[in-house]
């Protein structure tokens, strides 16, 4: 009897899956479809806003030229180097500020105005300092996001439950150790939580940073698509930024998985 | 000469606001291998004498003395202190949870699977090493947390109220546990409680504590009949109910 009910629960769970699937299929169907169709039929300006055909056409005579690799390569290598650096040096930050509680009332101010100003602002002046190349970009793709992230992860070695520590404090523990133990394993949840807003923000960073030096990589696409009036290239290199962002985001959702299980 | 010593002790919390004075004048003195209860009304400073105690701040005035040397923050003395939840990590497994002040304090990383066994074997627990805390019930939890604290064979053991998340049944058995662990080590111990019924069951002596501010009010001794029975047999001895009355009149009294 119970086993019969399983199944079919088991049978229900799959139906809605199936439905769900089923779906987001057809959403993703009416989508292109319902694009290639409108501007076919010149409903929607096809100067300006394409058509999938146009734009798998475009990607196709990039890669057979072989420039895309090139393009895809060169960003994703900034966004992913800014990312890390990012997530890394917030987290820095944050545990310098755990470890002096006088320091991080002196510099709360300073934080909280960091955090209000637009980075990308700061753009012009980071390629002027770094010159206009790699390391620019990628400083811009970590500069987006580390205030956020130091903030985010200071809270929450903040919010760590007290009594863990006092658990430490009567063995004697040292700051260092009580950090090690619990103040950062208790925040992983936390850290990882960041990771998924960066990947976005340093997205942001990167394409704002080549559309500033505009040598290489899909934001200098999309630049140069929008100069000499092609947007063909500039939704392609729209839809490979989607693509890829979404891996990026899988793959830390992967690590999350990993992590959270152990 | 008392194993545990407390001379003058005062303590007083600032805000920006106003000194609040929450222990005056406590002078006590507590045998080796003694067990003794802390009881009182809310905000008498139990918990706050019980960290001072432990050496996880200083008293503004007064002293500790543990085996004759004086306790404070940079002369810590080897205490164990319990809390009222376990306190477990959830991130590590059982046995590196019991193991954890044997780490802190960067003994030989030999020793500790066995140590880990033996007390998890003692604390009735045989097989839980490898897993992780949320695996264990209530009970099972705060026993690991008592082997954990009997782990790096402490001086003096302090319970914060270590039974008071726990169901009726577990409490009582944990009691038991307790008592007759500590017995077998010869450990002295202190513990706070708000349950009387508690407090006689596994002490020796009852301190009574008065609030605002906490100061000692008076000190009972458990009749030598009930000291020799465990926690559950105290309960069920006919000169319990009796003691329990005195108690619970002085504790009224108090308002």
């Amino acid at each position: 009897m119970d086993n019969t009910l399983f199944k079919q629960y088991q049978q229900m769970l799959k139906k809605e899956k199936r439905f769900v699937r089923l779906y987001q299929l057809i959403i993703l169907l009416v989508f292109f479809g319902g694009w290639e169709l409108l501007s076919r039929f010149g409903w929607i300006d096809r100067l300006i806003f394409s058509s999938p055909t146009y734009v798998w056409q475009t990607f196709i005579e990039k890669v057979s030229d072989g420039s895309i690799t090139l393009h895809v390569g060169v960003t994703l290598m900034e966004t992913v180097i800014g990312f890390i650096a990012g997530t890394l040096l917030g987290t820095l930050i944050a545990s310098v500020l755990w470890w002096s509680p006088l320091l991080s009332k002196v510099l709360d101010p300073y934080l909280v105005i960091l955090n209000a100003m637009p980075k990308v602002a700061l753009g012009p002046i980071l390629i002027v300092a770094l010159g206009p190349g790699y390391f620019s970009i990628i400083a811009m793709g970590a500069l987006i996001s580390i205030i956020i992230t130091t903030i985010v992860v200071y809270t929450a070695f903040k919010g760590v439950d007290p009594n863990y520590s006092k658990v430490l404090q009567t063995f004697g523990a040292t700051r260092w150790q009580i950090f090690r133990e619990v103040i950062l394993p208790a925040s992983f949840p936390t850290i990882i939580s960041t990771l998924k807003v960066n990947v976005g923000l340093s997205w942001v960073g990167v394409i704002v940073g080549e559309f500033l030096v505009s040598s290489k990589g899909l934001g200098y696409l999309i630049i140069y698509g929008f100069q000499v009036f092609n947007f063909n290239l500039v939704l392609m290199s729209l839809l490979i930024i989607a693509f890829f962002a979404t891996i990026m985001y899988q793959v830390v959702e992967l690590i999350e998985k990993a992590i959270i299980k152990k | 000469m008392g194993f545990l010593k407390l001379e003058h002790i005062h303590h007083s919390y600032f805000s920006n606001t106003q000194a609040k004075e929450v222990l005056r004048n406590i002078n006590l003195e507590i045998r080796e291998g003694e067990f003794v209860s802390f009881i009182g009304p809310s905000g008498c400073g139990k918990t706050t004498l019980l960290s001072i105690i432990a050496g996880l701040f200083p008293s503004t005035d007064g002293n500790v003395y543990i085996d004759g040397e004086e306790i404070s923050a940079q002369n810590k003395s080897l205490i164990g202190y319990m809390l009222q939840q376990d306190y477990l990590f959830p991130w590590k497994t059982i046995e590196e949870n019991v193991t954890i002040g044997l780490k802190i304090m960067e003994r030989s990383n030999k020793t500790h699977k066995v140590t880990a066994n033996a007390l998890l074997r003692e604390v009735g627990l045989p097989h839980v090493g490898s897993n992780f805390p949320r695996e264990l019930s209530g009970g099972m939890r705060q026993r690991v947390a008592l082997a954990r604290t009997l782990a790096v064979n402490p001086k003096i053991l302090l319970l914060d109220e270590p039974f008071s998340a726990l169901d009726y049944q577990s409490k009582l058995k944990l009691e038991d546990l307790v008592v007759e662990t500590l017995k077998a080590y010869q450990k002295t111990a202190i513990l706070v409680t708000h349950d009387i019924g508690e407090a006689i069951a596994m002490s020796e002596r009852v301190f009574l504590f008065s609030a605002n501010p906490g100061s000692l009010h008076r000190v009972f001794e458990i009749p030598e009949t009930l000291r020799k029975l465990s926690p559950f047999d105290v309960r069920q001895h006919p000169a319990y109910s009796d003691v329990f009355q005195t108690i619970w009149k002085e504790l009224e009294s108090l308002g």
